[in-house]
């Protein structure tokens, strides 16, 4: 996928400018009105069980909270950046180590306040998740985002 | 990794689950670490520029917030209960409550509301300033080992 798809340029340069999404090694994978996959490769450094080298579910926490909060800029007409109010997962199955995870979110629910997500955690096959959320994010309005940062994520005359 | 195991048991029988946390790749990457005041036990995350998510407030990113608040909860466990294997997450709800600053320390407190033969439920919450100024609060289930 291309930077001339205005959903992916927009995804890609918010998840540039978080520190730790970039610390993790985030990399979007595909974005559109209706959804958006974040890869995750595999590293040592993820790791929460030594005795498995299965990742700490810390870090698809982060993952699940990153892919649902830029699904949100990308739902909503204007730059918004909306705080998370809260996050619920589900941990189905552990994380096969050495192998990429994915984060596939959709905005079901865009109200006046309130964004509503979901997202499902995969390695592959999304009908084998490793975990699923929900979770919902306060609209602050687009007025709260410092011009500069919504030209940043904006981009050069894109969506 | 057999490694991890010793140093398990090793903690079990001295008490001293540092080194648990020391070779916990996750726990390295995010900073974290822990004080015990007799049978309390308070977790840390120091402030760390790797750590930031929104760089506007500038914020600790919710996801590193959850994840400390999680690996919080596993070492709660590992200490009180003694158990040999690192407990395995269920599932996590957590409610953001103000916003995590960047800059700043944040700190969590667990709590073992039920624990029976199998699955635990902890509450944690988790602070910057003062413990009454809750900046987040989670729960959580756990798999304990059989």
């Amino acid at each position: 996928m291309s930077e001339e798809n205005p959903y992916f340029g927009r995804a890609a340069r918010f998840i540039g400018v978080l520190k730790h999404c970039q610390v993790l090694g985030m990399k979007i994978k595909e974005a559109s009105a209706k959804s958006l996959t974040i890869e995750l490769p595999y590293s040592e450094s993820h790791v929460g069980n030594p005795s498995t080298g299965v990742i700490h579910g810390g870090v698809l926490t982060t993952l699940m909270d990153t892919a649902s909060g830029t699904m949100v800029i990308n739902a909503l007409p204007q730059m918004e950046l909306c705080p998370t109010l809260d996050l619920r997962v589900d941990y189905v199955r552990a994380a096969e180590p050495k192998k990429s995870i994915f984060a596939f979110a959709e905005a079901y629910r865009v109200s006046r306040n309130v964004v509503f997500t979901r997202c499902t955690v995969h390695q592959g096959d999304i009908n084998e998740p490793v975990a699923n959320c929900v979770a919902t994010f306060m609209r602050i309005g687009s007025h709260m985002s410092p011009p500069e940062f919504q030209n940043t994520i904006i981009g050069e005359g894109g969506k | 990794m057999a490694v991890f195991e010793e140093i398990l048991k090793k903690s079990n029988t001295t008490g001293d689950y540092h080194t648990v946390l020391q070779a916990i790749p996750y726990a390295q990457l995010i900073g974290m670490d822990f004080q015990k005041f007799g049978q309390d036990v308070i977790f840390k995350l120091p402030d760390n520029i790797n750590n930031i998510g929104n760089p506007i407030l500038p914020a600790v990113h919710g996801g590193v917030v959850g994840g400390f608040m999680e690996m919080s909860a596993a070492m709660h466990l590992l200490m009180f209960l003694d158990t040999p294997t690192m407990p395995k997450i269920v599932d996590f709800s957590l409610d953001y409550l103000r916003a995590v600053k960047g800059g700043r320390d944040t700190f969590a407190e667990c709590q073992v509301v039920r624990q029976g033969s199998r699955v635990a439920n902890v509450i944690i919450n988790a602070w910057q300033t003062r413990r009454e100024e809750a900046v987040a609060t989670a729960r959580a289930h756990f798999l304990l080992a059989q």
